[in-house]
């Protein structure tokens, strides 16, 4: 058994925390407060390869594995979540679904363009009626003279509408009871994207609802066989799960530090208030999950990378990184008391975007239903 | 063009620094990470090279570990890395030092090297004096711009008036201040691709430099104690109730320091 990072992880590390710390952190608190999308740094993290970590250089990836993926989603979610989901959106949701179950002609056709992060994607699945229940999909396309003709409508789509975005996947009722992954590009006629989305947090992400009338697009737009849907969207969900959950690591040990730094430096009662035991306490509570918390999405990216079932990992991983990053931002702005309460205070914005970990991607009863029936329940 | 970058890996920033009360020599158990000036440097070596052809290559004396933090130069965008390691050499000073990396460039024999101005761990900003001396290269050193014309370097060099411009022929020895570049982040493809980039890690004898001239043996200093330095005894601490500038005024008033 080997816990240590490779040298090249432990430099994809310290590359993506240098990253954050120097061109993330300046501008985290005015693109939430101004609920901006960071075009700019995307085409820096672009320029850096980390916009298609995982897809293979052959397409114009990094031809990173499953670790590095995670740990650059955590180490840029310490610092900003609306810059993480960007990215991790774009490369488990927008990318994968075109990188799994493509033909090599809409490889090589669209992958170059997303893994180098020139273009950005998106991944629509949820609709208004299918939330948690993703198979009672509504949208439909009809196969009509050589296209496809998609109506209805989807919600709450990350990255569907930057002025980046490309197109997104969506599944769609094809027949009676078939589901399948067809691959819509913006600009398409009858393809309308909404105003951005106003959020409690990760408002710096973008966020749309999604509709389509009589919205042709070409027969070769499926992405695999049809009727594979349903399958398709179980797949790109588990590995998704695994850039969540880093997220949720990432969160909790950013929350952890501003919490760790401001017990150091705020005094009262005569003393740094890390010194009293109740406070102390929490901090140490906080870093045993956080290390827990992180070693089981290493466990779930290690397996995925040794090619190994990592579904049930996955699950487990997103399911508690959700709960404890909860638990951690909670402690974390407890200790910065009324300060962290003011938006001024970076733990304010990490409090708010920490929700969404707990419910995109599969809720928490979702995640609980997954692991259950894995285990024969 | 030949270029050659000198580079030290020393504790990372976060790392809490100690001496080792038994061998008087700093700990260097902990993470290590390249000297930040010494990114400078590296940036400054790749874009010469981009403008000018040739190769960079990667010099350091230290441990073998030393070898993860010269693979980020690697993955920045130079050639290869060269590492002499040896337990022998453990403990040089200044001295030692300074032969060790001489030999091992005039076995290089680049056109130009370049050094960070100082490193973060023994501060010295000396090194490249003695290591140009020891070559009979002319040394600029705190330079915050760089540029290189037929075999002519010239060098704007900062100091606390303004700057100097200094030219000096080539082969020589440059120290890059932090001022001179802003250092690229090492690209995804540049981590991956720096693993099949020639990486040696060569011993004393490897290099052709003699064991007796470095290590405690080739050192010229002896440390004799080392010793936390003293608390500061003439402290006052101010709470701001409104009147801390004022208050600081007087105290500096008080000790005729304004
Ligand atoms: C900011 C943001 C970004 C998003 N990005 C995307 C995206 O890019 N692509 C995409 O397709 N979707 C995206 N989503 C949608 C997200 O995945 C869904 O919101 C999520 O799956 C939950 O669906 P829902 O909101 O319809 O909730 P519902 O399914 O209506 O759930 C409501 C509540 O009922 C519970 N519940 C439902 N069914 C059960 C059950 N059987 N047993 C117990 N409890 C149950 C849920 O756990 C939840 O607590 C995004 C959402 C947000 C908020
Ligand atoms: C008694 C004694 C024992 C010592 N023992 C050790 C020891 O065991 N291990 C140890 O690492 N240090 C040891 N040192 C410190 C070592 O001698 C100095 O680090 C060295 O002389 C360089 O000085 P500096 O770090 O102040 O570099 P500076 O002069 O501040 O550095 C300027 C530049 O020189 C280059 N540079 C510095 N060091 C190296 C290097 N090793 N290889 C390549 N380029 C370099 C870098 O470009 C750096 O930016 C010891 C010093 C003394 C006095």
């Amino acid at each position: 058994m080997d816990l240590d990072l490779t040298s090249e992880q432990e430099l994809i590390r310290d590359t993506v925390r240098a990253f954050a710390r120097e061109r993330v952190a300046p501008v985290a608190e005015e693109l939430d407060r101004e609920a901006r999308f960071p075009v700019e740094l995307v085409r820096e993290l672009a320029e850096l390869g980390l916009m298609g970590i995982p897809i293979s250089e052959r397409y114009g990836g990094a031809g990173g594995d499953t670790v590095s993926y995670a740990i650059a989603i955590e180490e840029l979610t310490r610092i900003d979540s609306s810059v993480a989901i960007t990215v991790a959106a774009h490369t488990s949701l927008g990318t994968m679904p075109i990188n799994l179950f493509g033909s090599d002609e809409q490889k090589e056709r669209w992958l170059p363009d997303l893994a180098s992060g020139r273009k950005l994607a998106a991944f629509g699945l949820t609709e208004p009626d299918a939330g948690s229940d993703a198979g009672a999909t509504r949208t439909t396309a009809e196969l009509r003279d050589g296209s496809w003709v998609v109506n209805g409508s989807k919600m709450f789509i990350t990255n569907a509408g930057t002025e980046l975005t490309w197109g997104v996947t969506i599944t769609a009722r094809t027949g009676e009871d078939e589901i399948s992954n067809i691959v819509v590009e913006n600009g398409t006629p009858g393809y309308e994207i909404s105003g951005p989305l106003h959020k409690l947090g990760w408002k710096a992400s973008d966020t749309r609802e999604l509709t389509f009338a009589d919205c042709a697009v070409p027969e070769g737009n499926l992405l695999g066989p049809r009727g594979e849907g349903f399958h398709q969207f179980l797949e790109i969900l588990d590995g998704g799960r695994i850039s969540v959950a880093a997220m949720g690591v990432g969160l909790a040990q950013g929350a952890y530090d501003l919490a760790d730094a401001y017990a150091r430096e705020r005094r009262q009662f005569g003393k740094q208030i890390g010194k009293f035991q109740a406070v102390a306490f929490k901090l140490a509570d906080m870093a045993v999950e956080i290390e827990a918390g992180r070693q089981l999405v290493s466990k779930a990216a290690w397996l995925k990378d040794q090619g190994r079932p990592f579904a049930l990992e996955a699950a487990m991983a997103k399911l508690y990184t959700g709960e404890l990053s909860h638990r951690v931002v909670n402690q974390a702005l407890q200790i910065h008391g009324g300060y962290g309460f003011m938006d001024e205070f970076p733990i304010s914005r990490l409090y708010r975007d920490q929700k969404i970990l707990e419910i995109g991607e599969g809720t928490n009863e979702v995640q609980r239903m997954v692991i259950a029936k894995h285990l024969g329940l | 063009m030949k270029i050659a970058v000198c580079v030290k890996q020393v504790p990372d920033a976060t790392v809490h620094k100690r001496l080792d009360p038994s061998t008087h020599r700093l700990d260097r158990s902990g993470e290590g990470a390249l000297n930040p000036t010494d990114l400078n440097a590296v940036e400054e070596a790749l874009r010469l090279r981009d403008a000018h052809g040739g190769e960079v290559a990667i010099l350091s004396l230290g441990p073998e570990r030393a070898m993860d933090s010269l693979r980020k130069a690697l993955a920045m965008g130079a050639d290869r890395a060269v590492l002499v390691s040896d337990a022998a050499a453990a403990g040089s000073d200044l001295v030692a030092t300074s032969h060790a990396l001489a030999t091992a460039l005039g076995r290089e024999e680049p056109d130009l090297v370049l050094f960070g101005q100082q490193s973060s761990d023994a501060d010295g900003a000396v090194l490249w004096a003695a290591v140009a001396d020891r070559l009979r290269r002319p040394m600029v050193s705190q330079v915050a711009e760089l540029t290189i014309e037929g075999g002519t370097l010239t060098g704007k060099r900062q100091t606390e008036f303004g700057y100097d411009v200094i030219s000096a022929p080539l082969p020589a020895v440059v120290a890059v201040s932090d001022a001179i570049n802003e250092p690229r982040y090492p690209s995804l493809k540049g981590i991956m691709g720096a693993k099949s980039k020639p990486q040696e890690t060569v011993s004393l004898a490897d290099a052709g430099i003699e064991a007796d001239r470095v290590g405690e043996a080739g050192s010229k200093t002896t440390v004799r104690a080392v010793a936390p330095p003293p608390a500061k005894s003439d402290q006052v601490k101010l709470e701001d109730d409104g009147s801390a500038a004022e208050k600081i005024v007087e105290y500096l008033a008080e000790k005729r320091l304004i």
